[in-house]
């Protein structure tokens, strides 16, 4: 992410209010979020992203994410000449500690993030017996973990293969987009640490936000798209290969 | 514990969701579709010959009944939570509306239909037996003596109606089962429109085989003589519901091979290697050629009642542990391979856990206790039913 | 599902009942003395058993109900079907990483140092890991130290995946494995530009 001192006047003023959540000991939800006026997204950029997994790791001190379970994590594709359909790939504990050294072998190397995608028309929620999991009005994808029963149909049901069931809790878990911060005017723990801003986090209902040029101006694409799912990270400069 | 991995699995999906409780499920609920459907035979289409297995097959239905939402209860991370699926169902969900048709199942049709058969000899039973059995005869009279000619009448039309409304809620029954499969599209070994047909009719199959061993098994237990007539004539519609139940599945198989689509290449890689014991040894060639085999060899060919006996046993075990693989690789082989389609994982069976192998088989053998405790207060043997002294037109179901 | 919230409340739902139930009996006292149709007296003892496995049906049924208005969490519905609260008790997590900007409030000489480098653009935490805590209470919570080794190869360790313009090196090659910073400052890493400007500034 660029800091330009002009963003940086914008960025410190909100700083200040979130901080003032941060001290306040028992924080509240933004009195001034709108739930209506949101609907929040990613954009990842692909031939930005250095596989150093610091947004995994960011990921896993925010929300607590056990051990051998990710809610983000990185692949590392290799693709050999024109065998688009049949990818080398890899992703040890998640990329989470980064990659192991890799020589160039001529083939086709690249990264890519992989997170829930905050389906529109998820299929994970269409599944939950019980109305544990949904999609909030602002277009997250939220599990109810005191509402869940643990049946495990929506990790069944997710295409992506994002959601885990929690061992502790017993219920199911799955990215968050970061929701306690992102309702308080902060960016997602995994954009705040991308040290390349291969991941932006996106706000589709603002018409200011940048995703709407970067849109226009950039050849992007979803995950799985023949489901139909209306995922919403967008990735851009995605190999065909990437599965 | 760590799982071997083969090739690129998603890194969430490496550990199984669904254990071996949820193949057991998919079992039990399939018995319960089957015996009904059998004893459905009899009471609507008039098949007389298997009457005397008619109140044998609903004790049986209503006793893997019971057992079925057991392995769902060991698997969930909070049991504790489970009525929320009654109190607040998501209507979009296969699961959810699952509850009601089970509920319904239950109340609606297994439990009334073995009440309404069974009411004369509930009443006679609660007036006759003294000690703890009186008092759970007397309750299920719900305080009505009432065993007149014409209420026995009523029960008995009554009884018709709800077996006829019982054929399609058994389908359903089981046929729900396999949408909760069938429609997910994230998984192309489930997603299907078949799906839900090929469970009834394997659910057909395999209720059919269990109530012709369990008449062969109680028949020989009491010393009692098995209507051969009656044996054959359920061995035959055993038969052909195989017959069907195998065209589905090859047809399936046959137009998967064929488009070799996305998916095909990886399920195909699964099949010759992680399911090739369970799926194509044990399901296809054991559990289904030879047995359609050996049941088509008794249609063919005049054989004595000895060797015939021993075939449909023979027969009925192979099916069995055929259906039950066909559960095994339905639900366990779904979950091998990578969504990706580019790795695969294993299933790491537990013992002595609550998704374990003891557990499982512990759930197995449960229904057929409770089955022996319905046996024993709700007699279905057709000679015990009419007791002396009643003096009235012998209810629907004895002989 | 329609949203039976407990704004009937259970009172309500009582007295509802008791009501329906005191009149179906008086309805099958009346049916009794009277009889349904005088030609067919022995019709109701001869659906009797009916009549009463329907009562026991109805009183489930609203057993049933009265459950569901004491037991389905008053939120739920809100917004559609789930509980409503969910949201803002999902959204009032505490925050463990507190942001650059934050960061930025108290460290202003790391600041200055940053804004001269390429590593203006690497967030604090993303090295420092989650540090709300710290700064909610800097003398309670010390950042720990840092390995460079291991913090700077997971960016810069030479990978055939890493786009061709990102600095990237091969340890072994580059430093024979010694830590990074005995000669990189990571604040500012490029050494040439550090060596000019550290002249009393260190």
């Amino acid at each position: 992410m660029d800091i330009t001192r002009r963003r940086l006047l914008v960025l410190l003023p909100a700083a200040a209010v979130a901080w003032k959540f941060v001290l306040a000991g028992t924080p509240e939800a933004a009195p001034n979020y709108k739930l209506t006026e949101h609907w929040w997204g990613m954009l990842i950029d692909i031939p930005k992203c250095i596989g150093c997994g610091s947004c995994v790791r960011a990921c896993a001190e925010e929300n607590d994410v056990p051990e051998g379970y990710y809610r983000t994590w990185i692949e590392r594709y290799h693709v050999t000449d024109w065998k688009i359909e049949r990818p080398e790939v890899e992703s040890p504990d998640g990329g989470k500690q980064g990659f192991p050294p890799h020589a160039d072998d001529g083939g086709k190397n690249f990264f890519v993030p992989k997170l829930c995608n905050h389906c529109a028309e998820s299929p994970c929620t269409q599944v939950c017996p019980v109305g544990a999991t949904f999609v909030t009005p602002d277009g997250v994808v939220l599990v109810d973990k005191s509402y869940c029963l643990g049946c495990r149909y929506c990790v069944q049901a997710c295409p992506y293969g994002c959601r885990f069931i929690n061992p502790k809790t017993k219920t199911a878990e799955k990215c968050s987009l970061c929701y306690h911060r992102i309702t308080k005017g902060l960016t997602t723990a995994c954009c705040e640490v991308c040290p390349t801003g291969a991941r932006q986090l996106a706000d589709l209902k603002n018409p200011k936000d940048p995703i709407h040029e970067f849109l226009k101006a950039h050849t992007v694409q979803v995950l799985k798209p023949h489901m139909a799912t209306g995922a919403k990270v967008f990735y851009n400069g995605m190999d065909g290969s990437v599965r | 514990m760590q799982i071997p991995v083969e090739g690129f699995m998603y890194p969430n999906e490496v550990e199984l969701q669904w254990s071996i409780l949820i193949v057991l499920y998919p079992f039990i609920t399939g018995l319960v579709a089957g015996a009904f459907i059998l004893a459905s035979l009899e009471r609507v289409f008039r098949v007389q010959a298997v009457k005397p297995t008619y109140r044998l097959a609903l004790l049986t239905a209503l006793a893997f009944l019971l057992v079925a939402p057991l392995p769902l209860q060991l698997h969930l991370g909070h049991p504790e939570r489970s009525l929320e699926m009654y109190l607040t169902p998501h209507r979009s969900s296969a699961m959810a509306m699952f509850g009601f048709v089970y509920l319904w199942y239950l109340m609606g049709v297994l439990l009334l239909e073995i009440w309404l058969d069974y009411r004369r000899e509930i009443v006679e039973l609660s007036q006759t037996t003294s000690g703890w059995k009186r008092g759970i005869y007397r309750i299920l009279t719900l305080g009505s003596h009432n065993v007149s000619e014409r209420s026995l009448r009523i029960d008995e039309r009554l009884g018709y109606f709800i077996t006829l409304i019982g054929i399609p809620s058994a389908f359903l029954l089981h046929g729900y089962v396999g949408f909760i499969f069938g429609s997910i599209k994230a998984n192309p070994w489930w997603s299907s429109p078949l799906m839900p047909i090929v469970f009834v009719f394997s659910a057909m199959v395999s209720g059919i085989s269990a109530v012709m061993l369990l008449y062969m098994l109680s028949s020989r237990l009491r010393g009692q003589q098995i209507d051969m007539r009656c044996l054959d004539t359920i061995a035959r519609y055993l038969l052909y519901t195989f017959i069907i139940d195998f065209s589905l599945e090859m047809l399936d198989l046959l137009q998967r091979i064929y488009e070799a689509d996305e998916s095909f290449r990886s399920l195909d890689f699964m099949v010759h290697t992680r399911l090739w014991t369970s799926q194509v040894i044990i399901q296809i060639l054991l559990g289904t050629v030879t047995p359609i085999a050996l049941l088509a060899l008794t249609q063919l060919l005049k054989l004595d009642d000895m060797s015939r006996k021993r075939i449909y046993g023979l027969a009925g075990c192979l099916t069995m542990m055929g259906i039950f693989a066909m559960r095994w690789n339905v639900v366990i082989g779904g979950q091998l391979f990578s969504k990706s389609f580019l790795g695969y994982t294993t299933y790491k069976m537990a013992f002595a856990t609550r998704e374990g192998l003891l557990t499982a088989i512990a759930l197995l053998i449960l229904p057929f206790i409770i089955l022996w405790v319905l046996v024993k207060l709700l007699p279905p043997w057709p000679e015990s039913a009419s007791l002396p002294g009643s003096g009235v037109v012998p209810a629907h179901g004895s002989s | 599902m329609s949203n039976i919230t407990a704004s009937c409340d259970i009172h309500h739902r009582f007295r509802e009942a008791y009501l329906v139930s005191k009149y179906i009996a008086q309805f099958g006292a009346q049916i009794r003395a009277e009889g349904i149709g005088a030609e067919n007296p022995d019709l109701f003892k001869d659906i009797e058993h009916l009549i009463r496995l329907a009562v026991v049906i109805a009183v489930a049924l609203v057993a049933f109900v009265l459950l569901r208005a004491a037991v389905v969490p008053h939120s739920f519905g809100q917004y559609g079907h789930y509980r409503g609260a969910a949201i803002s008790e999902i959204a009032s997590r505490p925050v463990a990483l507190a942001g650059h900007a934050t960061c930025e409030g108290c460290h202003t000489d790391i600041v200055d140092q940053k804004k001269l480098g390429k590593h203006v653009v690497v967030a604090c935490e993303a090295c420092h890991g989650a540090l709300a805590k710290h700064a909610d209470d800097p003398a309670s919570v010390q950042p720990k130290k840092l390995d460079t080794a291991v913090v700077c190869s997971r960016c810069h360790e030479a990978n055939s995946a890493k786009p061709k313009d990102f600095p990237q090196v091969a340890t072994a090659d580059h430093s024979g494995g010694i830590a990074c910073d005995t000669c990189h400052q990571p604040h500012r890493p490029k050494i040439e530009a550090a060596k000019i400007e550290t002249e009393g500034k260190k």
